[in-house]
């Protein structure tokens, strides 16, 4: 008589039993095609950074980057995960923390903060579509513990050490900064839409993310909802709410300062901490807005949009539980009612 | 005296190995999240807990014929206040700086899980010698819980251990390590890493037992094998 060898675990039986989680309808679009699409997507923006902030940003780009893929590499191994070196998400991740720091951090900022939003962030909740956070978004925050490095920003233009992270150069102050004390910021509207600002890498040209931003919504990879009610959540509460004696300018001039146009095009999308229901979206969207006016207004730190998509990823399981649409054809259960009195011969 | 050391190395195994408050049990969570921002202050918070639940288990478990149970959660509570005030005084007395620095953490030992799990689970029912152990075990079981936890997070965090300087020059402090986040960090990897050991360890002894009962299987059936042929 042939015995059944005993499974290795309890892992081999609860694979047997998995059935993938809806929808279930069949694409062309993969992980990877998607993936590559928002880098596509992300490239005028990073071009331009390395445009502005010399090959430093790049340099920066290329140690996040590699540091994430790394880690996901390790620690797939470690974790016993599936191997996803290939859906390129830790590309994106790592390209996404680049655009995210200033370009005068040290160069082991991007490293940890890699590693950081890999291992702890996504893989060690199960790896990709199982983290509860933003990575990127979520490794910025992480990388704010050397507070003074995350918020040294250097004026465009200015030339810096490739390698060392001996950085010899003044640093100056964004233009939120000045929008936060309620005076318009000394640049003119105009070059702050095209992006000649002091700022973090990626976030400076509000004109490239959104051209990108468009690329992703005509692709149908993002739906307009989540960056259409975030950023116009932030302009209405900057137009009707201003801080100081202020016009529209005030609120223009917030809406392309700062990471908004990076934060609602790119990180408030991501699919697995954004809700999925339409109206949720929106709801999404303005928490999203609302948070980042709020703590620009009153926070500690002159930008509120990484940490407002954070605390709205904490919603995304609430926001989905109170949006889901009833499925077609439901007909919600009626109370048991009186039988009525049968008409004599009528129904016969 | 053979009795003692059995009871005292079954204590010790279960505060520390398989039963440690912090990271089997999970209970006194708010100490172990609050006050492990260094080494130091994280050894005297343990100590602290320790001296406490070994006083109030003894106490307890000479009292327990005497405490009616419907009063017995208060009249543990009057017993535990009173040795963590006593704690209190002397490490005011002889510890100003730990004292100052654990602040309103010592006073809250009172409500601490541990002290009231172990007087409800273990020394309202046992003989005062094992409570007395009992206490001394989980202490150290939570001191060295939460030494682990506070020596991680001083030398990630400010790169200090006890106050010296141990890491290189070039290292730059994650001070997001001493603060709340660093802990919930912390505590989780060590958890995990817990866990992972736990979980190996049953798996071997699973697939031990398995293996056991396939031979048992075998030398079973080979009879009837032979029978066929």
């Amino acid at each position: 008589m042939k015995k059944h060898p005993l499974p290795d675990s309890t892992a081999e039986f609860d694979k047997m039993l998995t059935v993938s989680p809806n929808p279930h309808i069949r694409s062309r679009e993969t992980t990877p095609s998607l993936m590559l699409c928002v880098i596509i997507a992300l490239l005028p923006a990073a071009v331009w950074g390395v445009y502005q902030f010399g090959l430093r940003a790049l340099m920066i780009m290329i140690v996040s980057i590699v540091s994430c893929v790394c880690a996901e590499a390790l620690s797939a191994l470690v974790l016993k995960l599936k191997f996803s070196i290939n859906d390129l998400s830790a590309v994106v991740t790592g390209l996404l923390l680049a655009l995210n720091l200033p370009v005068s951090v040290p160069l082991w900022m991007p490293a940890v903060g890699g590693v950081f939003a890999i291992v702890i962030v996504k893989q060690l909740f199960g790896g990709i579509g199982k983290n509860f956070l933003n990575p990127a978004l979520c490794a910025r925050v992480f990388l704010f513990s050397w507070a003074g490095e995350m918020t040294y920003f250097t004026t465009p233009k200015t030339a810096l050490p490739l390698f060392s992270s001996d950085i010899d150069a003044v640093s100056t102050a964004t233009p939120l900064a000045s929008l936060n004390a309620g005076a318009l910021p000394g640049i003119p509207i105009i070059d702050l839409f095209i992006g000649k600002q002091p700022g973090c890498i990626g976030e400076v040209s509000a004109l490239l993310l959104l051209a990108g931003g468009l690329f992703l919504i005509i692709r149908k990879v993002i739906s307009v909802r989540i960056p259409l009610a975030f950023i116009g959540t932030v302009f209405a509460l900057t137009y009707f709410f201003p801080l100081g004696d202020q016009d529209v300018h005030y609120a223009v001039a917030s809406v392309f300062s700062g990471a908004l146009f990076l934060g609602a095009f790119f990180m408030a999308t991501d699919y697995t901490t954004s809700p999925c229901t339409p109206i949720g979206q929106i709801i999404y969207g303005v928490g999203c807005g609302a948070l980042t006016v709020l703590i620009r207004y009153f926070g500690g730190y002159p930008e509120g949009v990484s940490f407002a998509i954070l605390i709205m990823n904490l919603f995304v399981w609430f926001i989905d539980k109170y949006t889901k649409p009833t499925p077609f054809g439901h007909v919600k259960p009626e109370k048991p009612k009186k039988p009525k009195k049968a008409k004599g011969g009528e129904a016969e | 005296m053979s009795g003692f050391l059995s009871v005292i190395k079954e204590r010790f195994k279960e505060g520390f190995v398989t039963n440690n408050p912090t990271f089997i049990q999970f209970i006194g969570m708010c100490p172990t999240l609050a006050t492990t921002t260094s080494a130091k202050n994280a050894l005297g918070m343990g100590l602290a807990v320790t001296a406490v639940l070994a006083f109030s288990n003894t106490v307890i478990s000479l009292l327990r014929k005497i405490i009616p149970s419907q009063v017995r959660i208060a009249a543990f509570i009057v017993i535990i206040s009173g040795a963590v005030t006593a704690t209190e005084l002397l490490m005011k007395a002889f510890l100003p700086a730990l004292n100052a620095a654990l602040g309103i953490f010592i006073p809250l030992i009172v409500v601490n899980c541990i002290i009231l799990a172990r007087a409800e689970a273990f020394a309202s029912k046992n003989k005062v010698f094992p409570s007395f152990v009992d206490g001394i075990a989980m202490g150290l079981g939570f001191t060295g819980a939460l030494f682990l936890i506070g020596s991680v997070r001083e030398i990630i965090g400010a790169g200090t251990w006890f106050g010296m300087k141990v890491t290189p020059e070039a290292y730059s402090p994650a001070t997001i390590f001493i603060m709340a986040p660093g802990a919930f960090f912390t505590l989780g990897v060590l958890v995990a890493i817990t866990n992972k050991i736990k979980y190996d360890v049953n798996e071997r002894k699973r697939k031990k037992e398995a293996n056991a009962a396939l031979a048992l299987a075998d030398r079973a059936e080979k009879p009837s094998e032979e029978e066929t042929v």
